[in-house]
């Protein structure tokens, strides 16, 4: 699949989100999320078995609401790699010894890669999870209920309209160039400032014919955006207990604990 | 340059999302203060502009590699960088949220490492400061590859600074930022050069599309500096560097002199054959200035006198050499 495939496959998935399932609103998937993600970085490097205990937010959801995986572990790859990248160093320069299995060191270093990279994992997924259940939309109202300037919130929701016609505007030129160019890989240097100048013209002009079409349906200045269906009952539950339960897992070791109960 | 949540902690992260937060806050003012209807939706269209322009990889001659736009310079050039800036946010919340590229808390980071140095730095300060005087091509091609040097620069020093804030990698910090500054420097060249070819062949086209277009731009795109001008300031620049900042130059070897010096004990090897004899005999007679001063003599004038007939030696060869080219171009053209 190429990229442009791929980003027109990925806008695609958000189209039909956020359209009153489940009936929560999106600030309150928004605020837990947000509230998740903080909850998990803010980990100590070495808090691997606390870590662990937020993956239950991410089986969850995705059990919940039936969120197919394979999406959302495709997303996890490029973030993996980065943060390995900058992890990589530890096991090498912090040698301390965390504990001994099977004869086997593990030391501070490596503790701190896996937790980094785990970090990196959760944040991804539950920024996926949100995004697929909620809609880009959804997503704008509720920045819009939190007081962000109207202003960014019309140009996301543009941005998000537009995004994907000149996603395909993008590959057709590509497209015309691969046939007259065969075999070669990307853009030649000749060719770079007429293709994407063409583009950006062309992106002018449909900028001048969506300001003409807006105008004459009646735009001021920003675009209103209604958030679906909800009740209001079940958001306020949604975020009550999925931020209570995300603080008790930040607070207490609750699976060490739980497993100390049970085998004693 | 999209950094991950997990590079980033909350103190962080809370940090940066404050910093952009005042700096989107400015931007909003001046934008509200135009009361220009029509910007935010050529803005939304700019920004899917941008987002579409990173599908296409650009090929990387002799790498094997490729690229793809960045964007923040192109929209302040295009936009003004406030409105680039807006933009910017507007690409980088899109391609967190739809591509997971660059983490939700980390966004405030982002934004400030890629939209504000982007827009601020190199279109505010480099981009404004080069067309104060009206826009060229050259004049493009300076401003979009150092701002986009800078940018990328400055961006990857703060990633780094923001990572160790954080304690996340156990680098120390100076292998950190060798690791970080001269890939960057590569990727911000590349970056420059791509804006530079867009921003050029919207400048040949629709020149009223930029944002420092003025009414100076297009005459000087009518009145560009006359081939004579161009020659005589050519002149006088060699006259001036290979005249008085000669005197300034090193007395000391040059590094192949050094490094034959450290191999073989003299900087000069001798030469035992008669051709090479012949050769010196030839080359001693012609040499007006010898180690660049007069013959048997110490004087600084020699010095000056010596980078003068220098200078203007390759002047005088650069532009045979020009002459000769386009002879020959003409020559060939005229057989078509």
């Amino acid at each position: 699949m190429t990229k442009t495939e791929q980003a027109v496959k990925n806008i695609h998935i958000t189209d039909d989100a956020g359209a009153g399932k489940g009936g929560i609103h999106p600030l309150s998937r928004l605020l837990v999320t947000f509230f998740y993600i903080l909850a998990v970085v803010s980990y100590q490097n070495d808090h691997l078995t606390g870590l662990l205990g937020m993956v239950l937010y991410l089986v969850i959801q995705c059990t919940w609401y039936a969120i197919p995986v394979k999406v959302v572990i495709k997303r996890i790859w490029p973030v993996l790699l980065l943060v390995s990248m900058v992890g990589i160093a530890n096991p090498l320069l912090d040698q301390r010894e965390y504990m001994m299995v099977a004869n086997i060191r593990i030391t501070y270093g490596m503790i701190s890669m896996l937790t980094l990279m785990l970090k990196g994992i959760f944040c991804v997924m539950a920024s996926c999870i949100l995004i697929m259940k909620t809609g880009m939309v959804q997503i704008c109202c509720a920045l819009r209920i939190l007081r962000v300037p109207k202003e960014l919130v019309t140009l996301l929701l543009l941005m998000h309209r537009y995004m994907i016609v000149l996603v395909q505007e993008i590959e057709r030129m590509q497209q015309a160039y691969k046939l007259r160019a065969p075999g070669q890989r990307g853009l030649h240097i000749r060719s770079w400032g007429s293709f994407a100048g063409l583009l950006l013209l062309r992106s002018m002009d449909r900028a001048q014919e969506v300001y003409e079409s807006m105008k004459l349906r009646g735009f001021q200045g920003n675009l209103q955006v209604f958030s679906a269906e909800c009740s209001k009952t079940a958001s306020i539950l949604y975020g009550f207990i999925w931020g209570t339960g995300i603080l008790l897992f930040r607070i207490f070791p609750v699976f060490p604990i739980v497993g100390h109960v049970l085998a004693f | 340059m999209h950094m991950a949540d997990a590079l980033l902690t909350p103190a962080v992260a809370g940090t940066m999302y404050v910093c952009s937060g005042v700096a989107a806050g400015f931007s909003i003012k001046k934008i509200r203060a135009e009361e220009d209807e029509k910007k935010i939706p050529v803005m939304g269209v700019m920004g899917a502009f941008v987002f579409a322009a990173q599908m296409i990889n650009f090929t990387i001659p002799g790498t094997g590699s490729s690229g793809h736009l960045c964007g923040g310079m192109l929209l302040s050039a295009v936009l003004g960088p406030e409105a680039g800036f807006l933009t910017m946010i507007g690409v980088l919340l899109v391609q967190c949220l739809l591509f997971a590229d660059g983490g939700l808390l980390a966004l405030g980071a982002n934004v400030w490492n890629m939209a504000f140095y982007g827009c601020f730095v190199g279109g505010l300060l480099v981009f404004r400061y080069i067309m104060r005087k009206g826009m060229t091509r050259r004049r493009i091609i300076a401003a979009s590859v150092l701002g986009s040097l800078l940018a990328l620069q400055l961006g990857a020093f703060s990633v780094t600074l923001e990572t160790l804030a954080s304690g996340i990698t156990e680098l120390p910090f100076p292998v950190f930022l060798a690791a970080m500054q001269p890939i960057h420097l590569a990727i911000g060249l590349a970056e420059g050069l791509i804006t530079a070819a867009v921003l050029v062949f919207i400048y040949e086209v629709r020149p009223e599309l930029l944002w420092c277009c003025t009414n100076e731009t297009k005459e000087n795109k009518q009145n560009r500096l006359s081939y004579k001008v161009t020659i005589a300031v050519l002149a006088a620049t060699a006259a001036v560097t290979g005249g008085l900042l000669s005197l300034a130059a090193s007395s000391n070897p040059d590094g192949l002199e050094w490094s034959m010096e450290q191999v073989m004990g003299t900087a000069e090897l001798e030469a035992g054959s008669s051709i090479h004899a012949a050769a010196e005999s030839i080359q001693s007679a012609a040499a007006l200035l010898p180690d660049y001063t007069w013959k048997n003599s110490e004087a600084s004038s020699g010095t000056i006198f010596s980078g003068i007939v220098g200078g203007m030696i390759v002047i005088a060869l650069c532009v045979s050499v020009c002459y000769l080219f386009r002879f020959f171009r003409k020559k060939k053209d005229a057989l078509r």
